[in-house]
C-alpha cells in the first residue's frame, strides 16, 4: 500500500500542531515491508507529545526493526481536530514513519500506561477501520495486542483486545513475531488458530481463551477454554538489563514533547515496598544497569542527539549504586558539554548533599520529592518509611545548594487516613518553606495532591477507595489550608477522574460495554481535563446496571476472586494479604535488597534475583527503616554546610 | 566573538514545524556539530542565536536566515565557513539545509529591520492560467485594496495594495497554476495567507514557498546572503526558476524522505 502522505499534507493546515503527524524524528527508520515479515504498528493512545518519549515503545521499535523477520512503525492518537479531518476525508489512522494505513499492519500493539486512555484505544481502532470488538474481527484484520502496566488487569478491555502482554516486552515481542510470521505464511487462515498459538507464549494472555462466571457483583470462577491457555498467565521479566542497552538511538522529535531530553534507564524494579505503588510491586526484582553501560549510554546519547539534559530514569533513581559517581562523571565530562542531569522520582531518604551539589553544578532543574503522606503514622501504613528528618535533611540539602523552589507529591484518600493525617501534608510544606528561609529570600513549595487509587497486585487491592465526595472534601480541606500561606501553592487531580481511574483499575469484563458507550458518546482523551466528562461514565454505568459502589468504593474480602486472579506478577497473594494486614497495624517492612528475602514470589517464582552493584544501601537518611542509617557508606554530615 | 550569517532552506515534511521548533532544532544541531557558540549570561544561559523573519507553519522556504555568535574570535575564512556549513549539514535533520554562510557585522541592522520584501511562490489549486491572469490584472490594476483587521482590540484599516510589489503567473501545474509574488515586509510583513485572501473567496494554495528575502543597499535590491557567493541578486524570474532547480537537484538530501519536492515534477 502506498503512503497516505500526499492526501494528508494538503489537510494539515486544518489542524493544530501539524508536526505531530509528520514523523521525521532523528532515530526514526523507514523500514522495508515484505510479505514474510511481521509488520507491527506500535501505538501510544495519547497525543504525540505525551507518547513520543515513551521509552517502552522506543525499545520495542528498535528491537523489532533489528529483526530480519519484523518491521515496526509508530502511531499516536490523533487529536480530536485531526480525527475529524480524517473521518471527513475518509482517511484512516496512519503510521508517522511512512504514513501507511494502520490496517495494513499485522499487529496493532498499544502501550497502555494509564487507564483513562481506554476510550482512545477504541478511537484508534475505529479510525484504523478495524472492528473494535475482537469477536467481530476477520482473518484479514490486524491482531490487537496491548502491553504496559495496565495489562495486569486488562479485563475491562477484554472485549476489544486479542491479547495482552504481561511484564517486560524485550523478549516476548520476538516470540510473538514468530507466531505472526507463521500465521502469515499459512495464509492467515483461522483467527482462532493464531490466538491459540499466542496463548501458548509465556506472558501472553488471550482473554478469549477464558470464561468468566459471576455471582452478583463478584466473580465465581474463571476457566481456561483452550489447552494452550495456562490456568494462570505469568509475567515476563528480563533477568539482566545489561543485555538490553535500549534505546540505542533515542528518537529526537522535531517539535516539543514532554520529557524532551535524553532518557537513560538506570534500573528496573523497586523493592522499597511502598504498598500503594503498583509499579514497585509488578516490576520486581531490582535489576540495575552496570554503571559503565549507563555512562556509555549517556555520552553516546548526548553526542548523537544534541540534547543538553539527561534524565536518569527508574522508580527511585537515588537508590542506584554509585549514583553520585555517575552524576559527577556526567557533569564533568567535557565531551558532553554543559549538561544538566535530572533525577525523576527521588526518594528523600537517599537524597544527599553530595547529589545536590553535583546536580547544581550544571544548570539547576526542578526538584521534586515524593513523601506521599504527611504524617509518620500514615507513612507506616503505606510503608514509605521516610522520617521527618529524612525529608528535612533533603530539603535542607537542596536549599543550601541553591534551589529555591521544590515540588512535593502526596496522595490523599489512603487507607485509615484521618483529617489529621491529611492536614499534616500542609504542616510539612510550611516547615519546608521555613527551612528554605534560612537559605533563600523567597523559597516556595508546590504541593501536588493525587487521589489514591487502589491497584491490582498491591497490598491495597482489597481497599475500598474513597468516594468522589470524600476525596473532594479532603482536597478542599487542604486547599483552604494552603491559602493561609502564600509560599505554598497547591495543585490537585480532579477527584472525578480519580474514581473513573479506580473503576478501570479494578474492574472486570462487564465494563466493556461501559467503555464502548463512553467512546460512542464522544468521550475520548479522558485524561485531558478539557475532555473529561464524568456524566458520560455515570450514565453508561447506570445503563448497564453497574455502579461505582460495586467496583470502586466497597472493601473486598480475603476470599473474593479478583478479576485478575488468573494473571500473575509473581507475587504470592498471601504475601500481599499479610502486607495489607500489616498496613492496617501500621507495621513497616524493610527493603529486601539489603535484608533477607520475604519470599514475595517475584524472584523465587521465576528463578531470578536482584542485580544490584552495592551490597549496602546508599548513604544518608533512614533508608526505609525510619531509623538513622548505620549501614552503607559514611553518612552525610550536614553540620557546617549552612551558608 | 565572531558573528556569522547563515542562509538555509526548509523543505518537505519539516515545513510543518513552527518557528520555535526550528529554533530548538538549531540549538541541538549546533551542539551535535560541536560548534562552539557564545552563551548569554545569567541564571539560564541560552546560545546567542538570532532568527530573521518568521515563516508560517506549513510554508517552505529557500531563504531563511539565522545569525550565530561563535565563541571564538577568529575571523571567518572562506574555508572556515565551508567547514562550518558541512558540519551543520551533517547534523541538521532532513529538510533543513544550509545554503550559504558568511561573516556578518554586529553593526548590521537586524535582519527583521533590514528586509524590505520577500518573493513567494504559490501553487494554487483549482485555477487555470487565464483565470489566474485575470485575477492578477485586477489586483495590480487596483488603486487600493482596503481591508479592516482587528489589532489590539481596535479596528485598523489597511491598504494592502502597496504591499503587493508584483505578481506573475508562471505556469500551469497538475492541480492549478503557479504564481510568483513579491510582498512587502515593512512596516508590517504582508503574510502569504493575507495575500491569498485578497481574492474572494480566498485562493487555496497547496504549497507556499519563500524564494528570496530582499533588503536595500543604497538603491539596489540585494539578498542578505546570496547563494553561490555571487554578488548580484537574481534579475529575472527565469533566473529564479533555474537557480531553484539547481538547488533542489544538488540538495537532493533535503527531500530524500519522500516529501514534496518543490520545483521538480
Amino acid at each position: 500500500m502506498t503512503s497516505l502522505w500526499p492526501q494528508l499534507e494538503v489537510l494539515l493546515d486544518q489542524v493544530q500542531k501539524p508536526a505531530r503527524y509528520i514523523g521525521c524524528e532523528d532515530g526514526a527508520v523507514t523500514p522495508k515491508h515484505r510479505p514474510d515479515k511481521a509488520a507491527w504498528l506500535l501505538i501510544y493512545p495519547d497525543t504525540y507529545e505525551v507518547g513520543l518519549p515513551n521509552q517502552g515503545l522506543q525499545i520495542l521499535y528498535e528491537i523489532l526493526n533489528e529483526r530480519p523477520d519484523a518491521v515496526a512503525e509508530r502511531s499516536y492518537a490523533p487529536w480530536t481536530d485531526m480525527a475529524g479531518v480524517l473521518r471527513n476525508n475518509r482517511l484512516p489512522l496512519f503510521s508517522v514513519d511512512t504514513h501507511r494505513p494502520a490496517a495494513d499492519f499485522d499487529v496493532l500493539a498499544f502501550n497502555l500506561s494509564a487507564e483513562l486512555v481506554y476510550t482512545n484505544l477504541l478511537e484508534c481502532l475505529d479510525l484504523a477501520g478495524v472492528p473494535i470488538r475482537s469477536a467481530d474481527r476477520r482473518p484479514e484484520d490486524p491482531l490487537v495486542i496491548v502491553g504496559g502496566h495496565c495489562t495486569y488487569n486488562p479485563e475491562p478491555i477484554a472485549d476489544f483486545i486479542d491479547a495482552a502482554v504481561l511484564g517486560d516486552g524485550e523478549e516476548v515481542v520476538s516470540e510473538i513475531t514468530e507466531v505472526v510470521t507463521g500465521w502469515k505464511a499459512s495464509g492467515r487462515t483461522s483467527r482462532e488458530g493464531v490466538l491459540r498459538a499466542l496463548a501458548g507464549i509465556e506472558g501472553v494472555y488471550v482473554p478469549e481463551a477464558y470464561t468468566v462466571s459471576y455471582d452478583g457483583q463478584t466473580i465465581s470462577g474463571v476457566e481456561s477454554r483452550w489447552p494452550e491457555a495456562p490456568e494462570v498467565v505469568e509475567k515476563r521479566t528480563v533477568a539482566d538489563l545489561a543485555d538490553w542497552p535500549y534505546p540505542k538511538n533515542q528518537l529526537v522529535p522535531l517539535t516539543e514533547v514532554v520529557h524532551d531530553r535524553l532518557n537513560v534507564e538506570v534500573f528496573r524494579g523497586c523493592t522499597r515496598g511502598c504498598r500503594f505503588c503498583q509499579a514497585g510491586m509488578i516490576t520486581r526484582p531490582v535489576r540495575e544497569r552496570p554503571a559503565d553501560q549507563v555512562r556509555t549510554m549517556i555520552t553516546n546519547g548526548l553526542q548523537r542527539t544534541g540534547y543538553d539534559e539527561v534524565a536518569l530514569t527508574s522508580l527511585s533513581t537515588a537508590d542506584f549504586s554509585g549514583i553520585e559517581e555517575v552524576v559527577a562523571a556526567t557533569v564533568n565530562d567535557a565531551d558532553c558539554g554543559q549538561v544538566s542531569v535530572s533525577l525523576p522520582s527521588l526518594r528523600v531518604d537517599a537524597f544527599t548533599v553530595g547529589i545536590a551539589a553535583e546536580l547544581q553544578r550544571a544548570r539547576r532543574t526542578g526538584l521534586t520529592f515524593a513523601p506521599e503522606a504527611g504524617s509518620w503514622r500514615m507513612r507506616q501504613v503505606i510503608n514509605k518509611l521516610i522520617s521527618e528528618d529524612d525529608l528535612y535533611s533533603a530539603v535542607e540539602s537542596a536549599y543550601s545548594q541553591g534551589w529555591r523552589r521544590m515540588k512535593l507529591y502526596f496522595l490523599t484518600g489512603l487507607p485509615t487516613e484521618t483529617d489529621e493525617d491529611t492536614l499534616a501534608i500542609m504542616e510539612m510544606a510550611r516547615k519546608c518553606v521555613e527551612m528554605g528561609k534560612t537559605h533563600q529570600r523567597s523559597p516556595s513549595v508546590t504541593v501536588s495532591i493525587g487521589g489514591f487509587v487502589p491497584k491490582p497486585f498491591t497490598p491495597f487491592q482489597w481497599f475500598g477507595q474513597n468516594t468522589e465526595e470524600e476525596l473532594r472534601r479532603k482536597i478542599y480541606l487542604l486547599r483552604d489550608d494552603a491559602k493561609k500561606s502564600h509560599n505554598v501553592q497547591m495543585k490537585w487531580h480532579d477527584s472525578r477522574a480519580t474514581v473513573v481511574e479506580g473503576l478501570m483499575s479494578r474492574g472486570d469484563r462487564r465494563l466493556g460495554p461501559v467503555i464502548e458507550d463512553v467512546w460512542r458518546a464522544g468521550g475520548v482523551f479522558q485524561e485531558w481535563s478539557e475532555h473529561f466528562d464524568i456524566s458520560l461514565w455515570t450514565e453508561a454505568l447506570e445503563r448497564h446496571g453497574l455502579s461505582f459502589e460495586g467496583y470502586v468504593y466497597r472493601h473486598r474480602t480475603e476470599d473474593e476472586i479478583m478479576p485478575w486472579d488468573h494473571l500473575s506478577a509473581g507475587l504470592h497473594k498471601d504475601f500481599l494479604w499479610q502486607e495489607w494486614r500489616d498496613a492496617l497495624n501500621e507495621v513497616g517492612l524493610e527493603d529486601c535488597r539489603w535484608t533477607p528475602c520475604y519470599d514475595c514470589g517475584a524472584c523465587t517464582g521465576y528463578g531470578i534475583e536482584h542485580v544490584v552493584a552495592s551490597a549496602v544501601p546508599p548513604a544518608g537518611g533512614s533508608q526505609g527503616t525510619g531509623q538513622p542509617s548505620n549501614g552503607g557508606a559514611v553518612p552525610v554530615q550536614l553540620a557546617g554546610l549552612k551558608s | 566573538m565572531t558573528r556569522v550569517r547563515v542562509r538555509f532552506s526548509k523543505l518537505g515534511k519539516i515545513r510543518f514545524t513552527s518557528h520555535r521548533d526550528v529554533a530548538r532544532i538549531w540549538e541541538r544541531t549546533l551542539r551535535k556539530a560541536k560548534i562552539e557558540v557564545a552563551y548569554s549570561e545569567g541564571f539560564s544561559p541560552r546560545p546567542k542565536l538570532s532568527f530573521g523573519l518568521a515563516l508560517s507553519n506549513g510554508h517552505e522556504s529557500f531563504a531563511e536566515y539565522l545569525e550565530i555568535e561563535l565563541a571564538a574570535d577568529d575571523e571567518l575564512t572562506p574555508e572556515g565557513a565551508e567547514k562550518i556549513k558541512d558540519q551543520l549539514n551533517a547534523a541538521l535533520p532532513v529538510g533543513l539545509e544550509v545554503q550559504a554562510i558568511a561573516a556578518a557585522s554586529r553593526k548590521d541592522e537586524s535582519l527583521q529591520q533590514a528586509v524590505r520584501s520577500c518573493t513567494w511562490r504559490f501553487d494554487i489549486d483549482d485555477l487555470d492560467i487565464s483565470g489566474a491572469q485575470d485575477w492578477v490584472d485586477s489586483v495590480l490594476g487596483a488603486e487600493e485594496i482596503v481591508v479592516e483587521r482587528e489589532r489590539k482590540g481596535k479596528v485598523v484599516v489597511e491598504d494592502l495594495r502597496q504591499q503587493i510589489l508584483f505578481i506573475q503567473v508562471v505556469e500551469a501545474t497538475d492541480h492549478g497554476v503557479r504564481l510568483l509574488a513579491e510582498l512587502g515586509t515593512q512596516p508590517r510583513a504582508l503574510r502569504p495567507t493575507e495575500f491569498l485572501a485578497v481574492s474572494d473567496p480566498p485562493l487555496k494554495a497547496r504549497y507556499v514557498c519563500r524564494i528570496n528575502q530582499w533588503m536595500l543597499q543604497g538603491d539596489e535590491r540585494v539578498e542578505p546572503l546570496s547563494v553561490n557567493a555571487g554578488p548580484a541578486p537574481f534579475a529575472t524570474l527565469a533566473d529564479v526558476t533555474r537557480r531553484e532547480l539547481t538547488n533542489v537537484r544538488t540538495n537532493g538530501r533535503a527531500c530524500s524522505n519522500g516529501p514534496h519536492q518543490p520545483g521538480v515534477s
